[in-house]
């Protein structure tokens, strides 16, 4: 008789990552071979030039070639191949356990779209005229986030989320100093469940940095902000929803406190994915937003950026965004210099516009409705997740109790920490068993032993489950069985790393040559 | 009246109202409003956001955006000579083969177990750069050339303490315009002078700025004019006899040919990987980096992540992860150096396969390549009467100040005849650097074939007749 296989499947996935136990690329070296030949200049210039190199001044001119490793072509490309199945990407796992980073789908389309010889060999400083495409998606993208937002102008320019947020710390200086109160105004406010870059990219910018903690409930204290704010307020930075899931219901109270006092208020809206097409920062009376596209705008991650970090302003402040600014005249696009108050340049040319045209790809893949979608369907995957978690043994979701939340939620193993010596961090490398990323949290840890779970629109009932179930497995397994938690992963690329060396100056190694004299083949020598 | 369809989204999968209904009923709840109940009534979005009517199949999708992007003209269909700071490359395949993979396109920030291969990816291109560098440390790319100029500049005043900090002022005018904004509360920033007939630093002007309050002395070889600057070991000497640290930024592709900058004294060396395998995407291909020796205190100021090997359980078996982490802002907010986030990772893979296809041969004579097409281009260029190339007497690497005062036309206008003709002239610097009059900066690589270059020198003598 067959044997019923399907009857047969345990509940838990068989996962195996890739193990390819890859050398370093520098081991695969074997003198003489070949990537890739580099064309070939020809007769007819070698003989007008002679030889170029005898014009290099003596002490620049490199004497021994560079150590790089000599392989053939179809040996590093294999090389890489292993190395990348041995990453696990969006592409292959349900990815809600990198919370607050909103793993969402990025659409292959978007992809190809910018994959072509129209996007990839165009020059910035080429004349306008030959740019037209690039600078009308860009332009109308702009347009985009003006609506989501509901701010007055924006600039595309900053790298990333924290290139943006520095950008409008930068504004927010210049803003004073326009008004001669650089000196007195030193301080900007914001919130220990904000992104750490809300506290370290204004410090960048010269200012005193008060973190707020939140009340009993969690929520961002008014009257801690209250007591916060002076003469010497600069800003507002602040995330919302904050990281633990929980969005601001005085939000507005908030943004008059600090404005009263003279202040500007910058919303970082890296995580607007529960919230786009619900509120907009314009609305709260913020003065400066910035958005992540590799966030909410589906862009890839890419094992962290190429990104993108529009900012956002009033229109008061719009002539204090970096230069050039993307416009348009009725007839074409072009690159607004004229903005004497600029902060000037915050990244290279203007920003990273393949990141933009796949943003504008996928917001016009949905229009407002299809965004609104994202951002109701984001929230319902998180509470139905949030509900789901809390039957699991051992962990909980600290406050706002009986509220729901936003967008994702931070979660404590507290209480399976005491009951079994299973620390958060090492749940996470025992879901890694199963094919599953699963992240803590942002430092300083308020929360005890945190974990934070973000599901997108992403993923579907069935996907959320699966996740459920291996969480409440590796629950399971904490209480009956914790040596095999502890001493997780088991099924991955490789084992338990020993991390004092990274920590240990003697021995710490950042690079291949490092590790050759401090430890390997030179250090034995 | 018609019912409004409902609309199923390919890339939500809970879009289904059946399975929406299910799940809102097994979280008690009537509608997703009520997961908003936090948000203030006064706040939320009424009648739905003013965007333009959605593209919901793919087909339709493409169509809108190639047909917008169709009216970029690349550098393919023309013959380019831009540079200044994006320049193009050959990209081997095998470079975006690997980039596009979707377990890396796709990854972010997971452990050093689910994420080995990106970590080792990364600790790779960190250890290649470190080859072609001749230093022991280099970081995770942070955004761009600039970035790293701006950072390195800071680490510089971090470690010595000092703020004053002196930069020749053939700098390029937005590098400039980055380092006075990202800088300023923490350095006072002098410019020196250049020589006007060789482009070289200023020593004498190097000379009176330099004292025991600079923090650091930053130059970049070759310059954004593209001359070699061949006195960097009388520069690094200048500047450490003060106390100072010595800054090069250096076009890594420039390294097959040109000597390592801590070769001739430089503590920190930054620059961009755009060279190495990443198309120019309107810019969208930069990535910087920061290299310095392995000694504490300046492992200490990094901002950006270094990922480091280590052992594991298992014998013989690599492991990576973060080195000297509690220094960053992921660790300590605003009392950790600068801060640390998303940057340009994807772009430092791109870069490792990149030297690990070129290996040092391909670096050798790629370098020695584009070094033989711009002087020939040079010579091609200055035989035009009307016309001074180079600009500086100096050695060039891959660009070159082409003058045009006695042409009879302005930069601009010359530059617009060379579009007419498919030609994609050099920047224009005439208002970046008025002092060199009317000019531009031409870019020559190994992309240029001979006959491109003589189309190029027959197009100027065709325009300046």
């Amino acid at each position: 008789m067959a044997v019923n296989v399907k009857e047969r499947r345990p509940k838990m996935r068989r996962f195996h990552q890739a193990k390819w136990d890859e050398p370093i690329i520098f081991e695969l070296c074997q003198e003489g071979e070949r990537g890739i030949l580099v064309p070939e200049v020809g007769e007819g210039i070698r003989r007008e030039v002679g030889d170029v190199l005898a014009s290099i001044p003596q002490g620049v001119r490199r004497k021994r070639p560079p150590r790089l490793p000599e392989v053939s072509q179809s040996r590093v490309l294999r090389h890489y191949m292993r190395l990348s199945q041995e990453t696990l990407g969006t592409d292959l796992n349900i990815d809600v356990g990198q919370g607050t980073c909103t793993m969402k789908y990025s659409p292959k389309i978007n992809e190809q779209l910018v994959r072509t010889p129209k996007m990839n060999e165009i020059h910035p400083l080429q004349d306008e005229q030959t740019v037209q495409g690039i600078l009308k998606v860009m332009y109308m993208f702009k347009q985009i986030l003006k609506e989501i937002s509901g701010m007055d102008e924006f600039s595309l320019q900053p790298g990333a989320g924290s290139q943006g947020i520095y950008a409008n710390a930068s504004i927010i200086r210049a803003y004073h100093e326009e008004r001669g109160e650089a000196d007195k105004r030193d301080e900007v406010i914001t919130t220990v469940f904000s992104h750490p870059s809300d506290a370290a990219c204004p410090r960048v910018a010269g200012f005193k940095v008060i973190t707020l903690y939140p009340d009993e409930d969690g929520y961002p204290d008014l009257e801690a902000l209250k007591a916060a704010v002076s003469e010497r307020t600069a800003g507002l930075m602040i995330t919302n929803p904050e990281d633990t899931g929980i969005f601001n219901p005085k939000i507005a109270e908030f943004v008059d406190v600090v404005h009263e006092t003279g202040g500007l208020c910058a919303y970082d809206q890296a995580n607007a994915n529960g919230i786009i097409g619900i509120t907009k920062a314009g609305s709260a009376g913020f003065d400066l937003c910035q958005f992540n596209l590799h966030k909410t705008f589906s862009s890839p991650h890419g094992c962290g950026g190429p990104a993108s970090g529009p900012i956002g302003v009033t229109e008061e402040l719009s002539e204090y965004l970096p230069v050039p600014v993307i416009a348009f005249d009725g007839v074409r696009y072009y690159l607004d210099y004229d903005r004497p108050k600029s902060i000037g340049k915050v990244r290279a040319f203007y920003g990273v516009p393949p990141v933009v045209v796949k943003s504008y790809a996928w917001a016009m893949s949905l229009g407002a409705k299809g965004l609104r979608e994202v951002a109701e369907i984001a929230v319902l995957n998180n509470n139905y997740l949030l509900n789901k978690v809390l039957e699991i043994r051992g962990v909980y979701a600290p406050y706002a109790k009986g509220r729901r939340r936003i967008e994702q939620v931070r979660y404590s193993w507290e209480e399976l920490s005491k009951d079994t010596g299973v620390r958060s961090e090492e749940v996470g490398l025992r879901a890694a068993d199963f094919g599953v990323h699963y992240w803590t949290s942002h430092h300083p840890w308020i929360v005890p032993e945190p974990c934070t779970l973000e599901p997108t629109e992403s993923y579907s009932k069935a996907d959320l489950d699966e996740y459920i179930e291996i969480l409440k497995h590796v629950s399971y397994e904490a209480y009956s069985n914790p040596e095999i938690v502890k001493t997780a992963p088991h099924n991955s690329t490789i084992h338990r790393i020993d991390h004092r060396p990274l920590d240990d100056p003697s021995r710490w190694a950042v690079t291949w040559r490092a590790y050759n004299r401090k430890i390997g083949k030179e250090a034995e020598a | 009246m018609k019912e409004a369809k409902t609309i199923v989204y390919p890339y939500i999968p809970n879009s289904v109202p059946a399975v929406k209904e299910r799940m809102l009923k097994e979280v008690g709840a009537l509608s997703v409003d009520e997961f908003y109940a936090d948000v203030p009534a006064e706040l939320k979005v009424r009648g739905g956001l003013n965007l333009p009517k959605p593209f919901l199949s793919e087909y339709e999708l493409r169509r809108h955006v190639e047909g917008i992007l169709s009216k970029n003209a690349s550098c393919g269909e023309y013959l380019s000579f831009l540079g200044a700071g994006c320049w193009q490359h050959y990209v081997p395949a095998i470079c975006d083969e690997v980039n596009q993979r979707g377990e890396f396109l796709t990854a972010y920030a997971g452990e050093p177990y689910d994420d080995h291969g990106r970590f080792q990816a990364l600790y790779e291109y960190a250890s290649m750069m470190g080859e072609l560098l001749e230093m022991d440390v280099v970081n995770v790319p942070t955004y761009d050339w600039m970035q790293a100029s701006a950072t390195s500049i800071l680490m510089a005043v971090r470690i010595t303490g000092r703020r004053e900090v002196l930069v020749p002022k053939s700098i390029g005018a937005d590098e400039l315009s980055k380092i006075k904004d990202y800088c300023k509360p923490w350095i006072e920033l002098r410019l020196l002078d250049y020589d006007l007939e060789t482009g070289q630093l200023d020593l004498d002007s190097l000379a009176r700025e330099v004292s025991s309050k600079t923090a650091a002395v930053y130059f970049k070889n070759p310059s954004y004019f593209g001359f070699i600057e061949g006195r960097g070991e009388e520069i690094s000497e200048i500047a450490h006899g003060h106390g100072a640290i010595c800054i090069v930024g250096v076009d890594p592709i420039s390294l097959g040919v040109l000597t390592p900058p801590v070769e001739y004294g430089a503590d920190i060396v930054c620059g961009d990987i755009q060279p190495l395998g990443m198309h120019m995407q309107f810019g969208g291909g930069h990535a910087g980096f920061i290299a310095t020796r392995d000694e504490e205190k300046y492992v200490a100021e990094y901002p950006s992540r270094l990922f480091g090997v280590a052992p594991t359980s298992v014998d013989g078996e690599y492991g990576f992860g973060d080195v000297a982490y509690e220094r960053t802002s992921f660790a300590l907010r605003d009392e950790g150096k600068e801060f640390v986030g998303t940057a340009t990772a994807l772009w430092g893979i791109t870069a490792g396969v990149y030297l690990a296809l070129m290996g040092p041969m391909g670096m050798q004579e790629i370098g020695e390549g584009i070094m033989q097409r711009s002087y020939y281009a040079i010579t091609k260029i200055s035989e035009i009467e009307v016309v001074r190339a180079p600009v500086f007497r100096s050695a060039h690497f891959k660009e070159f100040v082409v003058n045009f005062d006695e042409a009879g036309k302005t930069t601009e206008e010359i530059n617009r005849e060379l579009l007419r003709r498919g030609i994609f002239g050099g920047k224009d610097l005439s208002r970046e650097f008025p002092e060199l009059g009317s000019c531009a900066l031409y870019c020559v690589t190994e992309v240029h074939t001979k006959e491109d270059i003589d189309r190029l020198a027959d197009s100027l003598r065709e325009v300046l007749d």
